[in-house]
């Protein structure tokens, strides 16, 4: 019996790189099989065009035996090919059912009927009449899985799907993968993380630099020798020493209640924190808990005006009702989690982007800009950084999302800051540079430097962080002293755990002097 | 199969910018001859009516002078609002109220003499057309209403305030109740330019309009915070660049330019308040400064080639016989050619054959050959 | 005074009617993510080839279809360079919109001036002879019902079936209505096709039954009204309507103000539906809650499709 899809020597040519180079796939019958690679290695680009997202350059591919030119979306599903998308393709102001019957054929109301039908046999409650812009990150994902199924696919493609998940969620996740796989629905699943696939994979195939560079069995390998055949080389583990804070207190946030103007918004509700002078904190919790309103209050995007209560202080500054430009000045850098449209402006060069936060670092006098030194200022970062560009008169939105991070940092860093805030600062970035960028936030801890991460990725902030908190629906954990504490712990907290035990600080508390808690985070703030 | 696709370049072309106005102005010219003939005119005689005869008298070229003053100064200050997709489609209203400002001075001090009486009437129409604009600015900023609509809808409300004024308060007592305000004092007026036209020294309004407009839009830091606002409005809360003030510059600078060459109307070819005052000014201006690819050096071209336009189907009405709304129809076309070709300024097209090689055809300029920096060749 | 109130109330929803007919039109382009501001240039449009056509052929029903043709042809230039061409949705509006006053003085050049017998109202027998309600509600012409006729369907395709599904997916999300399938620019290029017709239907209706006379500029600026009373309507089809017959109410007691001889100046009730549009919009677009639970979310936004 002929393979569910067989790809030979697929390429696809984009005008500045070779996304997939002579690319072999072969996918059995109810498998679960990994493509495996960094960031920028291909795996995007390949799923879209086994989806008919769109076409090869070269190359065949075989479905059931049978050659076949996936031509669109709806003919991949046609064939049965179904994918749940990394970014939900779902439609926040329609209902459950209604986004599912975009794609599913049948009146809304069977189809509500199979909708939850499909879903408890799955072991995943859920609400056809629900509007989507009111349900969590996971229970969005579920809807896409739900609408999937439904329309019973024999090859089902999931692309990074437990980025948006809780690490129980996870678990939740890969029993309703292998249900599906032992119905006989293969399933491709995509990830850069070793650990899952080795739990839940039956085959994997390597990607890097959109060539494939082996296949295995990931279940027999261990994440090491992965690792190697996904990245290559050897990468550089950021160090990770003890934090030798001297304790002043470069950010505060006390008492923070705030309800947002954006109806899909989510209302923080008492979040207390700080951060001290050669330390780095983090924010962990799945996206969506509030973690954007809180970084939009700290940057000054929105102020605390008139919805909500609390002190947020920078450097010793009350800072409720400033303005971003006028926290800029007390010392404060901040790198947004989208990089286009709000950390650059995508239709402006580099050295115009060098301007939107350096222009009160020496880059204007007398309300002029000073084009040499802005010129300057954005190749030396260019250079320090390793961003590849066309140079400073290359437009931002040309650059892809890792290069321009590492722009956007290193923009930030540049201005040497006392106070540093990132949200997921290696999002999308390959791994090199994300090490890279992990190793300077480090350097910069080291010089005395307060930085706070908000990331989704639980390893990331085990590597770099001497605190940690959680954000779940609003509330903010007490920290945990990261060196002290466990993925399970973390994970078990992101889901609420820590709303029942927070009133008992010797819970939170390790034992560690610099130590905070909810209750003793007010005092510290004062200091 | 063979298709075309539509691929953002990696830096805008800086030739195509200077390519896509002449080449809408070729199309507009193209589509013209095929107007014409419809209409069955020559398109040769039609287009020397239009386009050249105008350029051939002492007469002529001061009239496309002096419809170039209005267009030029209101498109500066349009440009820099669009910049910041601040859209204020009213700088028709806000003529209007410049006019009426400076009128009301003007016939107020009927018999003044004084040399200040021009220049307060300068201020005092530049104000109106700018306080005119502020209640847009107003309102968007304070109940987040819609500018284009408001601007619009002031527009009309201004032409009603003007019919009122010439029908009523302002109107000429000896006029044999014509609907317009007695004559201007000389005081009042701009003085003649040259001999044997109209044009008068209020065009230089618009020449140092224009140069503060480049240094504003091309060197400083307040322009630079309306550019990010219009193309980037999420950047500019990054960046601490608070957006209501880039709706107050932007309506406000489009709104005193207007008011300006309100008074320029009145105090120059019309002398007294009627009630036609502008002949569409303030929507053609929208057109000069699109075509001028929001550049303050690029409107001087488009303002020029606009008021060839109007005094063009004026005297074709005359010698051709070309239908009036000739003139109307050319603007629109402009601008729809100019937009249909701005696309290859950030994006160029890449046909696609089926045997899976990439044919790159480079339509405006190719990637090599750039020159310019930013989207709007803010360099 | 009866006589006075049946004037107003009937000449109510005939005055409303272009208004409806527009703005149904726009509401579906705008929920397909689309601002199209040229309505003003397509009703002109509609308004001077429904004359001219029913003019000459003696035909009102062919005046109507050519006017929808035309308008819609207008709309579609609108479409090439918008989707297209990824112009500007705000500049691309404007530039259709002269375009179109331009052509509407072109085709109308020789009638200006002229009038047309009126669209005749139907008969609904002992209904229409009712007093008051008869005369208001059952002795309209038929496109007055067609206008109503269009609020309900518009309504009902918009929220209670597929197509209505699809049209608001493609405005909230073109790339994720592409990711699953739909064809976001052809969706978006039939909306702005039917805007198109509609705009030009409610031109007709106002020279071929509400002056009816053919004149430069008797749009007047109903087109933006017609822009504006979507916003007004927060995107719902009943609201808009609601919102028209207001606006239809105000031109009407301009006229019968003027009639009466009140010593207001008749430049004050002449700029009233500015006035009111300004207010009501101000009143409205405060409270960004509401709007943003029916606006279409990527209204205005240029789309190229990714691979």
């Amino acid at each position: 019996m002929s393979a569910l899809l067989e790809l030979k020597g697929v390429s696809k040519i984009y005008p500045s790189v070779i996304a997939n180079d002579r690319v072999d796939l072969t996918i059995e019958s109810g498998e679960i099989h990994a493509i495996l690679g960094e960031n920028g290695a291909g795996k995007s680009t390949l799923m879209k065009l086994i989806y008919g997202v769109s076409q090869p350059d070269t190359g065949q591919m075989r479905w059931q035996g049978q050659p076949v030119q996936i031509k669109s979306p709806a003919h991949a599903r046609s064939l049965g090919i179904g994918m749940v998308f990394q970014h939900f393709s779902l439609f926040e102001t329609l209902t459950v059912a209604q986004n599912i019957s975009l794609a599913v054929k049948g009146n809304l109301g069977t189809l509500s009927r199979r909708i939850e039908e499909v879903a408890d046999s799955f072991g995943m409650p859920l609400s056809p009449d629900t509007m989507v812009h009111s349900l969590s990150v996971g229970e969005r994902q579920r809807v896409e899985i739900v609408r999937c199924i439904l329309q019973e696919p024999k090859l089902l493609i999931l692309d990074e799907p437990t980025s948006v998940l809780p690490p129980q969620g996870v678990q939740l996740l890969f029993a309703t993968l292998k249900k599906l796989a032992a119905r006989g629905c293969s399933i491709l699943y995509i990830s850069h993380k070793l650990e899952e696939i080795r739990a839940l994979c039956d085959s994997a195939t390597v990607l890097r630099d959109g060539k494939v560079v082996g296949t295995a069995d990931p279940k027999r390998e261990s994440a090491a020798s992965l690792a190697t055949m996904m990245i290559g080389h050897d990468i550089p583990v950021a160090t990770h020493a003890e934090a030798s804070t001297d304790g002043v207190i470069r950010l505060a946030v006390e008492d923070l209640s705030y309800e947002p103007e954006d109806p899909f918004g989510t209302t923080l509700k008492s979040v207390s924190m700080n951060a001290k002078a050669g330390e780095i904190v983090g924010i962990a919790g799945v996206s969506g808990n509030g973690q954007n309103e809180l970084m939009r209050l700290i940057s000054g995007e929105t102020t605390l005006a008139r919805t909500g209560k609390g002190v947020i202080m920078i450097n010793q500054t009350v800072v409720n009702a400033m303005s971003a430009a006028k926290r800029r000045r007390l010392d404060f850098a901040f790198v947004p989690e989208e990089r286009l449209g709000r950390g650059a402006v995508p239709d402006l060069s580099l050295g115009y982007n060098s301007l939107l936060t350096g222009h009160e670092h020496g880059l204007s006098r007398f309300g002029f800009i000073r084009f040499g030194r802005m010129q300057q200022r954005a190749q030396r970062c260019i250079a320090e950084n390793d961003v590849r560009c066309g140079g400073d008169n290359a437009r931002a939105g040309s650059l892809s999302g890792g290069n321009l991070q590492k722009f956007i940092v290193g923009r930030e860093i540049g201005l040497s800051p006392s106070l540093l805030v990132l949200s997921q600062p290696t999002w999308g970035v390959d791994v090199g540079a994300a090490a890279a960028i992990r190793q300077s936030l480090i350097a910069l801890r080291d010089s005395g430097v307060a930085v706070v991460i908000v990331s989704e990725e639980l390893e990331e902030l085990f590597e770099v962080t001497d605190r940690l908190h959680v954000m779940f629906e609003g509330h903010l954990s007490p920290s945990l002293d990261t060196r002290a504490t466990d993925v399970n712990r973390i994970g078990e907290w992101m889901t609420g755990q820590f709303l029942s035990v927070a009133s008992g600080p010797a819970n939170a508390s390790t034992g560690d002097g610099n130590e905070l808690t909810a209750d003793s985070a007010t005092n510290g703030a004062g200091a | 199969m063979t298709g075309f696709k539509i691929i953002p370049r990696s830096q805008s072309s800086f030739l195509a910018q200077l390519l896509v106005p002449v080449a809408a102005i070729v199309l507009t010219l193209l589509a013209g001859s095929v107007f014409f003939t419809l209409l069955g005119k020559s398109p040769l005689a039609s287009f020397y009516a239009f386009f050249i005869e105008p350029l051939t008298s002492r007469y002529g070229i001061g009239e496309v002078l002096l419809k170039m003053g209005p267009l030029l100064l209101i498109a500066q200050g349009l440009a820099i609002g669009f910049r910041a997709r601040v859209w204020n489609i009213g700088a028709e209203g806000q003529l209007l109220l410049g006019a009426i400002a400076a009128g009301a001075i003007a016939l107020q001090f009927e018999l003044s003499d004084s040399v200040w009486l021009l220049p307060s009437m300068i201020l005092a129409g530049t104000l109106a057309g700018a306080g005119w604009a502020a209640i847009a600015a107003f309102l968007r900023t304070r109940f987040n209403a819609n500018e284009i609509l408001v601007t619009f809808m002031l527009s009309s409300i201004a032409l009603q305030l003007l019919y009122y004024l010439v029908s009523g308060p302002l109107r000429d007592p000896m006029g044999m109740s014509f609907p317009q305000s007695a004559m201007f004092g000389d005081a009042a007026m701009f003085s003649p330019l040259l001999s044997g036209t109209r044009v008068n020294t209020s065009l230089f309004l618009g020449l140092v309009a224009t140069l503060l407009a480049w240094i504003f839009v091309q060197r400083s830091m307040p322009g630079y915070k309306l550019l990010v606002s219009g193309l980037a409005p999420g950047a500019a809360g990054y960046a601490g660049f608070a957006a209501n003030r880039a709706v107050w510059l932007g309506l406000l600078i489009g709104g005193a330019a207007a008011g300006m060459a309100g008074v320029a109307e009145v105090a120059g070819p019309l002398g007294l308040l009627q009630r036609n005052i502008s002949p569409g000014y303030g929507f053609a201006a929208i057109i000069v400064a699109f075509l001028g690819g929001l550049h303050p050096i690029g409107i001087v071209f488009a303002a020029f080639f606009m008021a060839l336009i109007y005094v063009g189907g004026d005297m074709s009405l005359v010698s051709v016989g070309l239908p009036n709304a000739s003139t109307t129809i050319f603007q629109g076309m402009l601008l729809v050619f100019y937009l249909a070709c701005y696309l290859f300024v950030n994006h160029r097209i890449q046909r696609q054959v089926a045997s899976g090689t990439v044919a790159s055809a480079e339509v405006g300029g190719s990637d090599a050959d750039h020159t310019g920096s930013g989207a709007t060749g803010h360099a | 005074m009866l006589d006075s109130l049946v004037f107003v109330l009937a000449g109510t929803l005939a005055a409303a009617t272009p208004l409806i007919l527009a703005a149904m039109g726009e509401l579906v382009v705008e929920k397909s993510g689309v601002l199209n501001l040229s309505i003003e240039g397509m009703m002109a449009t509609g308004a001077a080839t429904g004359f001219v056509v029913a003019t000459q052929t003696d035909s009102t029903v062919a005046g109507f279809a050519m006017a929808a043709l035309a308008a819609m042809l207008l709309s579609l230039i609108f479409a090439i360079l918008a989707l297209g061409f990824l112009a500007s949705q705000v500049a691309t509006g404007l530039a259709v919109g002269i375009l179109g006053l331009g052509v509407s003085v072109l085709i109308g050049k020789d009638f200006e001036g002229t009038t047309i017998k009126p669209l005749e109202k139907v008969d609904l027998g002992f209904l229409s002879d009712l007093p008051l309600l008869g005369e208001v509600l059952f002795a309209q012409d038929v496109v007055v019902y067609l206008g109503i006729a269009s609020v309900v369907l518009v309504s009902f395709v918009l929220n209670r079936t597929k197509l209505g599904l699809v049209i608001r997916a493609v405005g909230e999300s073109p790339e994720a209505a592409n990711s699953i399938g739909y064809p976001v620019l052809l969706v978006r290029t039939c909306a702005i096709a039917f805007g198109g017709a509609m705009a030009g239907l409610g031109g007709a209706h106002l020279t071929l039954s509400y002056t009816p006379l053919w004149a430069e500029g008797l749009v007047a600026g109903r087109g933006w009204i017609v822009v504006a009373l979507v916003v007004f309507g927060t995107w719902q089809a009943p609201r808009i309507a609601i919102g028209a017959y207001l606006f239809g109410a105000v031109s009407l007691i301009e006229l019968f103000v003027q009639g009466q001889g009140f010593a207001i100046p008749s430049q004050l009730m002449s700029a009233m539906p500015y006035i009111i549009t300004i207010v009501v919009l101000a009143a409205i677009s405060r409270n960004p809650r509401v709007v943003r639970l029916n606006y279409p979310a990527s209204l205005g936004l240029p789309y190229l499709r990714s691979e």
